[in-house]
């Protein structure tokens, strides 16, 4: 049996499952109890406002919070509203909770999920439209989960809480109303491993996130036109399944990375720099990468669109590798 | 060692400032030998304001430290011996190496580690004792930092939460009227205790260099956490006797922020190992024959620490990939080499 979700509602079935499980879990961040991108809404009537805990707009003091609380032995689901927000709590997220593991020797670990909005592509305007998964994947010692598709959000979600380690966990506004199919029986997405998201033989599409929708517009399009195209989703930045993409890219020899964020030391930059050093020898062209343009997100909807990336974007850096072969 | 059953209060309290002191004797002395790497951050003249606080908790009680944190966590009875291998970057160091003197932490007895961000601490303590209340567990924490650390936002929000969710929290400011090379008058608006009743919690300021007035405060705080009446703010009036860090004048140079006359004061008149050896003596508690015993035993077990940190092997350098997650997790080359 199986029954159809969105991205939201398959986000709250994997928090209100987790709170089920176990009476560690606990959520806490602004306005949780009314849920405004309606993931958490309904959930204090379930478990009551000491479990779903609405807390003041001080991201630094309640992240820091929940180190402490997973630390004395909680599982804690931290709700930053925005990922734009998230750089208020910097020093907890990448000073603190990243490096508690390995600062105390192993005595302790962090196992606190921050759950964040982000690529909001809807004139948010600057200070509300980032994807910075690129920033936490910098500092070792965070996991960093971003799922394309309401079945991995759910799956994801729940390995996330379950994890012994403090998980990153960017949740794409983008994707809110996608649905899918999800299977009824309990399902734990392991991190690491790459999803296929349609088999090809000339051309690997690497995206994740909010990248998917457009990369696999593009993958259509081209395989109207007889391009045989494989879309891979690593799913998760850290831990990243490199073999999963360098077997794909090993097999068609030509990639493009498609990435919902700047370009700068980005995502789209270590995958495309990674699978040079390491997939030399079967590439039949460059790697192309395909990101937002390099500035902060602006509010006047044709700018927005301008800057950010659409299946277009992604079809002219395919059609510039597909037609090049390397002579050595 | 005879037990605190039998001993009065006031001496076991002078065994542990009088431990905290040969502590960081022991600690000044390796790091004059150019064995330390780095750093250290020595509590001398504070050691009746970890006392004090330490001395009114019980054994599940939580304790979160700051960047001057050597002092709080021998205070909760954390072995000397590893700490010392710690700051001496070794094995068989409370962090195995990977840590140092800044984030000294020993879960076993429920510290919640130093810290080497002035504030960030205060925000875990918050935390723990939410995990506790949500958990049924009966325990307090508290929170330990210094008067720099109330101007960072991290001092505000947190003690807010503890406030709004009335949790089991001692906010304990050590003013020890310097932070770094500035004076606090310098940086610190107004009156630190009188900042509690804006955020509607008792807030109180006691004489740091008095153990028995910071444990009798400490105690009324405790009872109110435990008994669910939420967080206090005590603010320690203290001293730190060697600056910001040890031999600090290498990088401060001829920069003077406070004076030698202001130094020896506090040293000669306020110096709480010499007051409270005093004081047992006034009420006759304990004869200097039997504090000279606990002097001896005290110096015995640092010269004892010191040989266990010297001799302990250096940790392998490999050690550094160790630890960051639960299990390692593979990069690119390895990836390469499985294909």
């Amino acid at each position: 049996m199986a029954h159809t979700a969105t991205y939201i509602q398959a986000l709250k079935e994997a928090i209100d499952e987790e709170l089920e499980r176990d009476e560690r879990v606990f959520l806490m961040g602004e306005d949780v109890q009314a849920g405004p991108f309606g993931v958490t809404g309904g959930l204090v009537k379930k478990y009551g406002p000491e479990r779903i805990r609405n807390t003041p707009i001080s991201e630094a003091g309640f992240v820091g919070a929940g180190l402490g609380a997973a630390i004395a032995g909680s599982r804690p689901i931290v709700e930053i509203e925005f990922a734009a927000m998230v750089y208020m709590a910097f020093d907890q997220l990448v000073n603190q909770i990243a490096k508690t593991r390995y600062m105390s020797g192993n005595q302790v670990s962090a196992p606190v999920t921050i759950r964040s909005a982000v690529a909001m592509g809807l004139s948010a305007g600057a200070q509300h439209s980032d994807t910075p998964h690129a920033l936490f994947t910098h500092m070792p010692g965070l996991k960093v989960v971003v799922p394309s598709g309401p079945r991995d959000a759910k799956g994801l979600l729940k390995t996330a809480i379950r994890d012994d380690d403090p998980v990153m966990f960017l949740e794409s506004m983008a994707l809110a109303a996608t649905k899918e199919e999800l299977p009824d029986e309990e399902e734990l997405i392991p991190f690491g491993r790459v999803n296929v998201l349609r088999e090809g033989d000339d051309l690997t599409i690497v995206a994740l996130g909010s990248a998917v929708p457009p990369a696999a517009a593009a993958a259509d399009t081209l395989q109207a036109e007889g391009v045989s195209v494989e879309l891979v989703d690593p799913r998760s930045l850290v831990p990243m399944d490199w073999a999963g993409l360098f077997a794909s890219a090993r097999k068609t020899g030509r990639v493009v990375v498609v990435d919902d964020a700047t370009p700068l030391c980005s995502f789209a930059s270590e995958a495309a720099a990674s699978i040079g050093e390491y997939c030399f020898d079967e590439l039949k062209a460059p790697v192309r990468r395909v990101t937002r343009e390099n500035v902060p997100v602006p509010f006047s909807p044709p700018m927005e669109k301008h800057i950010l990336l659409n299946p277009d974007k992604v079809l002219d850096a395919c059609r510039s590798i597909l037609t090049l072969e390397r002579s050595v | 060692m005879s037990t605190q059953v039998e001993t009065p209060l006031l001496v076991s309290q002078y065994e542990t400032i009088k431990r905290i002191r040969a502590f960081e004797d022991k600690s000044i002395s390796l790091f004059q030998d150019g064995i330390v790497p780095g750093f250290t951050h020595a509590y001398c003249g504070q050691e009746a304001v970890a006392v004090g606080v330490c001395s009114a908790l019980e054994p599940g009680d939580r304790v979160g430290s700051n960047h001057r944190g050597h002092g709080h966590i021998l205070a909760r009875g954390a072995d000397s011996s590893k700490m010392l291998a710690e700051i001496l970057g070794k094995r068989d160091g409370y962090l195995q190496g990977m840590g140092g003197e800044l984030h000294i932490m020993d879960a076993s007895i429920n510290i919640l580690g130093a810290n080497g961000i002035v504030g960030a601490g205060i925000p875990i303590a918050v935390g723990a004792a939410l995990s506790d209340r949500l958990q049924g567990n009966d325990n307090v924490t508290v929170s330990f930092f210094g008067e720099g650390a109330t101007s960072e936002g991290y001092f505000s929000e947190a003690v807010n939460l503890a406030a709004i969710w009335d949790l089991p929290v001692v906010f304990i400011c050590e003013n020890n009227l310097y932070g770094e090379f500035t004076p606090a008058s310098e940086v610190v608006a107004g009156e630190i205790y009188k900042r509690a009743e804006g955020f509607g919690i008792p807030g109180v300021r006691v004489d740091g260099q008095d153990v028995v007035a910071v444990n009798e405060a400490t105690r009324t705080a405790v009872e109110r956490a435990r008994g669910g009446e939420g967080p206090t703010l005590i603010e320690a009036m203290t001293y730190r006797w060697y600056g910001h860090f040890y031999g600090e004048e290498a990088l401060t140079g001829d920069y003077k922020y406070r004076s030698d006359e202001e130094i020896a004061d506090w040293k000669t008149n306020r110096d709480p190992v010499k007051l409270t050896r005093d004081r047992i003596l006034q009420e006759g508690l304990a004869d200097e024959a039997e504090l000279d015993a606990i002097d001896k035993a005290i110096d015995e077990e640092m010269e004892s620490a010191s040989q266990f940190a010297q001799q302990s092997p250096e940790p392998p350098p490999e050690q550094a990939l160790d630890f960051l997650y639960s299990a390692r997790i593979p990069g690119p080359a390895d990836a390469a080499k499985e294909l």
